[in-house]
């Protein structure tokens, strides 16, 4: 059997589970901690101590996180970045970051340069790369004491040679410097392209102080197995990696609840609520996945073009704050978040949080019930409606047919979901507490492949299947098991200027780790 | 709402934001991508420019109005963005070549990206743009307008790219002529230009234009928005709008996009779900959705409107931003009846597109707003 740590590092809790097989040995919730590595570390001595296991026998731990999304959405921990785009003559009337919000510019240091440079489409030069403008910006950005840069070229998904180039002499020049390139993250689409590889940039920092942080805690522990990290479509990278591309962990999070949702209960078709302190994140499964959106996704009020599941939020939590009498009542969006353990009424505080009407109505046994024990009977239904009718507005959002699907409530604060919403029946799975860190331990593997193909000698059609077998034996390779495996990007981009035909072809294919079948 | 009852209206971000939806759905796809036109609008009007929409009914039979737009493949404006001035200098070297001083600028195609090119246009020359266009959507060829179809010369034109190269064409023999001339030169020029065609009067526009497509498409465009407010169906709203109904909704399974000759070109193929469970589609891409079949039989075509959207947000999707595995639905509407005669349809049936096999079936007229 393989012994499988889960960890989730959320805004307000840090949760662990450990898992043997299909089985969860044990769960434990912890206090989101400032400096992250200490509350890691009191939620695995609890969760070994709880299953009873030898930390020699874990033999891996995979970490989901929202530190990166929450950095970007709270505008902290940002390092200031030198956004650099090759184009010009070109792009000229957009500049980077033209669609950001402006705080946020302003946290990356809203330092933006448009250079000559860059490709047609048929691999010309739009214009000879600006070499002498290249040096001048390395000078200011040593004067201006910037660490990291990302660079982006029109039509660098076709040809990187000019970002590669630009990098070299940025390197040279300013030594130490970090550099993101647009090609090494995004599609064809030169804002949202240029949008992540600067979100990248900024959090390069705290991608390479956080991924310390969990090894530390690991070791800490006593834990010598690989670890990690579970990126937005619901895989695994290497913890190294994520040194390089914190912003393919955005979205992780809800992906890991309503993926621990769908194991926790077998359901593969429901919709999954999560409730935490502060917000409820409302998604739907299909056959045991997220549904992705297929527009483009906002973060932090950016556009991006990731592949993300199709989640939404409202403010409903267990800290969500109540007030008003019961024929105006006003709940949230206001929330006591991770203050709740001295806040709340329940807790001796002087708030009435939505946890104390859980308790209030005898439906959870937190804290001091006697505190509550005096609240008018009356106000307590009405507020409990009140709660039923968001839940209910935000399910209906997520439905997408009048088929009666289950809802599953995961999520510390899932007490607060009525037994039913609307017409739909409310599960909550055993373990509902810990569903994201259970998510992150089942996270799936991928197998990747990037590489251009000529179409000289054989068909698109079977450049394709070639692509899509190398890619299933990576992820056979690195655990997956063949039957679960499914194609879930595809795409070929005919590259006009080489010789040959050429195109350059990229699939990715999930699937279950090894050791999970039922 | 945009509202021109008392005359010209300056557009506001909002109704941008609302153009943005409006044209990306009259757009069948093409049109260029509205997201970054919008971007565009909202940058001149940030600067200080104004966006003014005038009444059909209020321009001047003398009026000389210039009809422009962007030309080349939509994949390219995505990614290299236009450098911002190429219609101005469109403009200004066109009417040096002519002696004239234009009196307001036509839109060509409301579908896309081009519905904004005109405002961004007009707003730095300081002129008008006219509430109308010339195909009530968006057609990979120029000319397939009804500006065209109606007996409208479009030499002498001028088109411009980023780098400052402009190239007039003084005489075409026809408008097919000139179309295949200025592609060969957008290849050129890197494959998204822009091109201002020789003057229309204002006579001639309001009978050959169709017409109010900027209110349309800012109407729409607000519908779509109350109804995702109020957490109703946004398919539902564009359909009771534009009197049209969805023909299918499924999964994209492959992907068959190349730059060809100046144009996105390929299929989209998608796999049934919901009540096309059973069902295989397959749509015809020349920078536009042109031809929708299922089961191997055509049911919508060309001049009748395709449209895609992503199934969950109802929100309009462009041919360069499909994806393998988006999940969709398609909308068939009805096209203009300027659009339907027959002498339209020797210029945008399914044969211009190299598909004479495929007769042309209208489907049912929109029937006239309450």
């Amino acid at each position: 059997m393989v012994l499988r740590l889960g960890i989730d590092v959320g805004g307000t809790n840090t949760d662990a589970v450990i898992l043997d097989g299909r089985k969860v040995l044990a769960g434990v919730k912890c206090t989101t901690t400032e400096d992250v590595m200490s509350g890691i570390s009191e939620a695995l001595e609890a969760v070994l101590e709880k299953a009873g296991v030898e930390r020699a026998n874990v033999d891996v731990a995979m970490i989901g996180t929202t530190h990166f999304t929450n950095a970007v959405i709270e505008r902290r921990a940002l390092d200031p970045v030198a956004a650099i785009r090759l184009g010009l003559p070109a792009t000229a009337c957009l500049p980077p970051m033209v669609d950001w919000p402006e705080d946020l510019a302003e946290v990356v240091g809203g330092h933006r340069y448009m250079l000559h440079g860059g490709y047609e489409f048929d691999g010309r030069e739009i214009a000879e790369l600006d070499r002498d403008g290249l040096r001048r910006i390395a000078d200011e950005i040593v004067a201006k004491g910037i660490r990291t840069a990302a660079i982006s070229s029109v039509f660098s998904p076709i040809n990187r040679e000019m970002e590669e180039e630009a990098r070299d002499i940025l390197q040279a020049a300013v030594p130490g410097l970090s550099v993101v390139l647009s090609s090494e993250i995004g599609r064809i689409g030169l804002l949202e392209r240029e949008s992540a590889a600067i979100m990248n940039a900024s959090l390069l920092s705290l991608a390479d102080k956080t991924i310390t942080a969990f090894g530390d805690a690991l070791k800490g522990a006593g834990l010598t197995c690989p670890f990690y990290v579970t990126q937005n479509d619901g895989t695994l990278m290497a913890a190294d990696m994520v040194r390089r591309f914190p912003v393919l962990t955005f979205a992780s999070g809800p992906t890991n609840s309503m993926r621990g949702a769908a194991f926790l209960t077998g359901v593969k078709d429901a919709i999954v609520i999560d409730i935490g302190g502060t917000t409820t994140d409302v998604g739907s499964l299909q056959k045991g996945f997220p549904r992705q959106a297929s527009t483009v996704v906002d973060v932090g009020g950016v556009r991006t073009n990731f592949r993300m599941p199709d989640v939404f939020a409202i403010g409903l939590g267990g800290g969500t704050i109540i007030s008003g009498e019961k024929d105006d009542l006003t709940i949230g969006p206001k929330s006591v978040g991770y203050r709740l353990g001295s806040e709340a009424r329940v807790f001796g505080g002087g708030t009435l949080t939505c946890t104390d009407i859980a308790v209030a109505a005898g439906e959870a046994e937190i804290g001091d019930p006697s505190k509550v024990s005096d609240m008018d009977p009356d106000f307590v239904a009405a507020v409990r409606a009140r709660i039923g009718e968001m839940l209910e507005d935000a399910v209906e959002r997520s439905r997408v047919s009048p088929e009666p699907l289950p809802v599953i409530a995961v999520g510390g604060g899932s007490i607060l979901a009525p037994d039913r919403i609307g017409d739909l029946e409310v599960l909550r799975p055993e373990n509902f507490a810990v569903a994201n860190a259970v998510g992150a331990a089942i996270a799936q593997i991928s197998g990747e492949v990037e590489r251009i193909f000529s179409l000289a000698s054989q068909s698109r059609e079977d450049c394709l299947a070639q692509a899509d077998s190398e890619a299933r034996a990576t992820a056979i390779n690195a655990g997956a098991v063949a039957e679960t495996l499914d194609v879930i990007e595809r795409e070929d981009v005919p590259l006009a200027y080489l010789p040959g035909n050429a195109t350059r072809i990229h699939v990715k294919v999930v699937g279950d780790m090894e050791g999970l079948d039922a | 709402m945009l509202d021109l009852s008392n005359g010209t209206v300056s557009l506001t971000e909002q109704d941008l934001e609302a153009l943005e939806i409006g044209s990306g759905i009259l757009g069948t796809g093409g049109g260029g991508n509205p997201y970054i036109g919008k971007l565009r609008a909202r940058e001149v009007l940030r600067a200080g420019y104004e966006l003014r929409v005038q009444p059909l009914e209020t321009l001047d039979d003398q009026a000389k109005v210039i009809p422009l737009g962007g030309i080349g493949a939509p994949l390219v404006s995505f990614e290299r963005i236009k450098e911002g001035r190429e219609g101005l200098r469109c403009l200004r070297a066109l009417e040096q070549r002519l002696g004239i001083t234009a009196d307001a600028v036509a839109c060509e195609e409301i579908g896309g990206q081009n519905s904004m090119e005109p405002l961004v246009t007009a707003a730095l020359a300081g002129l008008p743009v006219v509430d109308g266009d010339g195909m009530g959507r968006a057609f990979p060829e120029m000319q397939m307008t009804t500006y065209a179809i109606y007996g409208h010369r479009s030499t002498p034109s001028v088109m411009c790219d980023p780098h400052g190269n402009i190239v007039i064409f003084d005489h075409a023999i026809t408008e097919k002529w000139h179309e295949t001339m200025a592609r060969a030169c957008v290849v050129a020029q890197g494959g998204a230009s822009v091109l201002a065609a020789a003057p229309m009067s204002g006579a001639f526009m309001k009978r050959y234009s169709i017409p109010h497509t900027y209110t349309q498409a800012i109407g729409l465009g607000y519908a779509v928005l109350e109804a995702r407010r109020d957490h109703e169906d946004p398919i539902k709203a564009i359909c009771d709008r534009e009197g049209g109904r969805q023909v299918f909704a499924g999964k994209i399974t492959d992907l068959k996009r190349h730059f060809k000759g100046g144009f996105n070109v390929g299929v989209a193929q998608i796999e049934g779900l919901e009540g096309w469970r059973d069902s295989e589609a397959e749509i015809v891409i020349q920078n536009e959705f042109l031809i929708f079949n299922r089961d191997g039989e055509v049911e919508v075509c060309v001049p009748d409107l395709v449209v895609v959207l992503d199934l969950d947000s109802g929100l309009p999707l462009t041919t360069e931003v499909l994806r393998y595995g988006q999940r969709v639905a398609v909308l068939a509407l009805p096209c203009h009846p300027l659009l339907r005669t027959s002498d339209a349809l020797d210029v945008v049936g399914p044969a211009c597109f190299g598909h004479p096999e495929v007769t042309f079936r209208p489907l049912p007229a929109k029937e006239a707003a309450p």
